[in-house]
């Protein structure tokens, strides 16, 4: 017996790369975009509105706006708070959450408050934080963990709980306990509904990092985007709403690499198991 | 070597109490080869959780060489039957065998080694970097062995290893467990519920009632020591002992039914 008798790789796999070419893959991605932008166009430019620049003079404008100073006042703020409010958020997250799926008890303690605090909209806190906190740095912070913390931490609690009990005895009768079964089997197996905890939080952080910029700030990309529409620069507003757009994506594409990394073994799992 | 006295588990529920395991005494002497077999359903996972200390007896003593188990001892070593469960998904198959001897704090090289004759040992040397979920149901049976033997144990216990299995592999994994026993020299205490396989296996048949479970006879099997598939399931000595097997089964089942009605 060798590795030779393994199963195939997935199918899935291998439709993959025996399916569309990279030309027609090309145009799958480009096609709408490119649509879309287009009748934007038409639309902009045949209604003459104020309000509704076309997209050439939106382009035009965005290097003017963002690539000088304002990358430095306004765009590397915003982010650099989005990444470390959300570092923050996962944390706490993943750290309650571990305590509160491992114990029973303090999870049926905590859980009507966990649900009360869940409900609140984290919007509506950032009046009172700025009470509490002023306007400034912390404050930002804490709106955007008061928001992205709950799907991470009640992810990690699930999966925590779901540990499979057959590797739990395993580590029992092997012995492996304390930090290495906190790491090689609690972390691990709870890795694929933590992942997807991080991901919806890491959407709602970007949500709240503008929302805290918006209603009290000197600096950040929610700030620029309010202050343009307050002058009526137009296109300058428009940009940020694109730059805003475009960080989207490139967090989330970001993020794909990671978990591909990281949920590697999930992903083959899942292949192996849906093909069997 | 395993000393087993007066065993009992009740699992107490809500509504009436399960006896699972009523009185179970036996002693395995070191170095043996010895299989439990039963009828479905009558405790034979709960007895093996109680022994390996995964789990508490109401009443009774597990002894493992002179020593209460009260936990999971260090030198015992468990193979589940849920071999898709019970190894790592995430670790390579080096990194399943390894793991406990990382725990263990043996040193590199001589983890290294281990890993190596182990997987070796279970025809599994060029899988090493291979997951688990990249090979079959029987490799990754010999994947939980390897990491078995590689914790260099006095006891392995199997809780239905090959009930998962397809015939053929089955075949192969029996023949691979009575020549790591006579290789490695464990005592090896064997669950499973079927007949011919504790035969084949065993050089002694511990058969077990029904729930509430106690011993019901304890058959030693005189074949001789090389076992071969064929040759040992033609012998007349085998269908004679998997004859006396069977009817003690059934003893055991019918047992049941004249308490119910009672």
């Amino acid at each position: 017996m060798s590795v030779s008798d393994a199963p195939a790789p997935p199918r899935t796999a291998r439709k993959a790369r025996t399916g569309a070419g990279p030309l027609l893959r090309v145009l799958q991605v480009l096609l709408l975009p490119v649509l879309l932008i287009l009748g934007w166009w038409a639309g902009s430019a045949s209604s003459g509105s104020f309000y509704m620049p076309t997209p050439a003079v939106i382009a035009g404008t965005f290097g003017d706006v963002w690539f000088g100073e304002r990358i430095l006042t306004d765009a590397l703020p915003s982010i650099g708070r989005l990444l470390s409010g959300f570092a923050l958020g996962a944390a706490i997250g993943v750290g309650l959450g571990v305590v509160l799926g491992l114990s029973a008890p303090l999870r049926a303690f905590s859980e009507p408050v966990l649900e009360f605090f869940r409900a609140i909209p984290p919007p509506v806190l950032v009046p009172l934080l700025m009470l509490l906190i002023g306007v400034n740095t912390p404050m930002k912070l804490a709106v955007i963990v008061s928001g992205c913390v709950w799907p991470i931490l009640l992810n990690t609690i699930e999966g925590v709980r779901a540990v499979d009990p057959v590797l739990t005895d395993t580590c029992r009768c092997y012995g492996i306990r304390g930090r290495r079964r906190l790491t090689t089997l609690v972390l691990r197996s709870a890795s694929p509904q933590i992942m997807a905890g991080l991901r919806q939080g890491l959407s709602i952080a970007i949500i709240l990092m503008v929302i805290s910029e918006m209603f009290a700030s000197n600096s950040g990309l929610g700030y620029a985007v309010v202050e343009f529409q307050r002058s009526f620069a137009i296109p300058e507003m428009w940009t940020g709403i694109v730059l805003l757009g475009l960080l989207g994506v490139v967090l989330s594409l970001l993020f794909g690499l990671v978990e591909r990394r990281v949920l590697a073994w999930y992903h083959g799992l899942r292949a192996v198991t849906r093909d069997g | 070597m395993l000393d087993v006295t007066g065993l009992q588990k009740i699992y107490r529920g809500k509504e009436r109490d399960v006896e699972a395991v009523r009185d179970l005494t036996f002693r395995l002497a070191e170095g043996e080869l010895a299989c439990l077999v039963g009828p479905s359903g009558c405790g034979k996972t709960t007895l093996l959780k109680c022994i390996a200390g995964l789990m508490e007896p109401t009443s009774g003593t597990v002894r493992l060489a002179g020593r209460d188990v009260t936990g999971p001892p260090p030198d015992m070593a468990v193979v589940f039957q849920e071999y898709g469960r019970s190894l790592f998904p995430w670790l390579t198959v080096r990194g399943n065998v390894e793991l406990p001897l990382k725990e263990k704090k043996l040193p590199k090289e001589r983890r290294a080694a281990l890993v190596a004759e182990s997987l070796e040992a279970v025809g599994l040397a060029d899988a090493a970097g291979a997951y688990p979920w990249q090979l079959s149901g029987g490799m990754q049976q010999r994947v939980a062995i390897a990491r078995a033997i590689a914790y260099e144990p006095r006891v392995l216990l199997m809780d239905e290893p090959f009930a998962a299995v397809d015939a053929q592999t089955r075949a192969d994994l029996e023949d691979l467990i009575r020549t790591l026993w006579h290789r490695f020299s464990m005592t090896v205490l064997f669950v499973t519920h079927d007949i011919d396989e504790a035969v084949y296996l065993g050089q002694r048949v511990l058969v077990l009632s029904s729930s509430p479970t106690v011993i019901q006879d304890d058959v030693a099997v005189d074949l001789p020591d090389e076992r071969d598939q064929l040759t040992t399931r033609a012998d007349p000595r085998f269908t004679e002992l998997r004859g006396r097997v069977y009817a003690e089964i059934q003893n055991a089942k019918r047992g049941t039914a004249a308490a119910t009605t009672d």
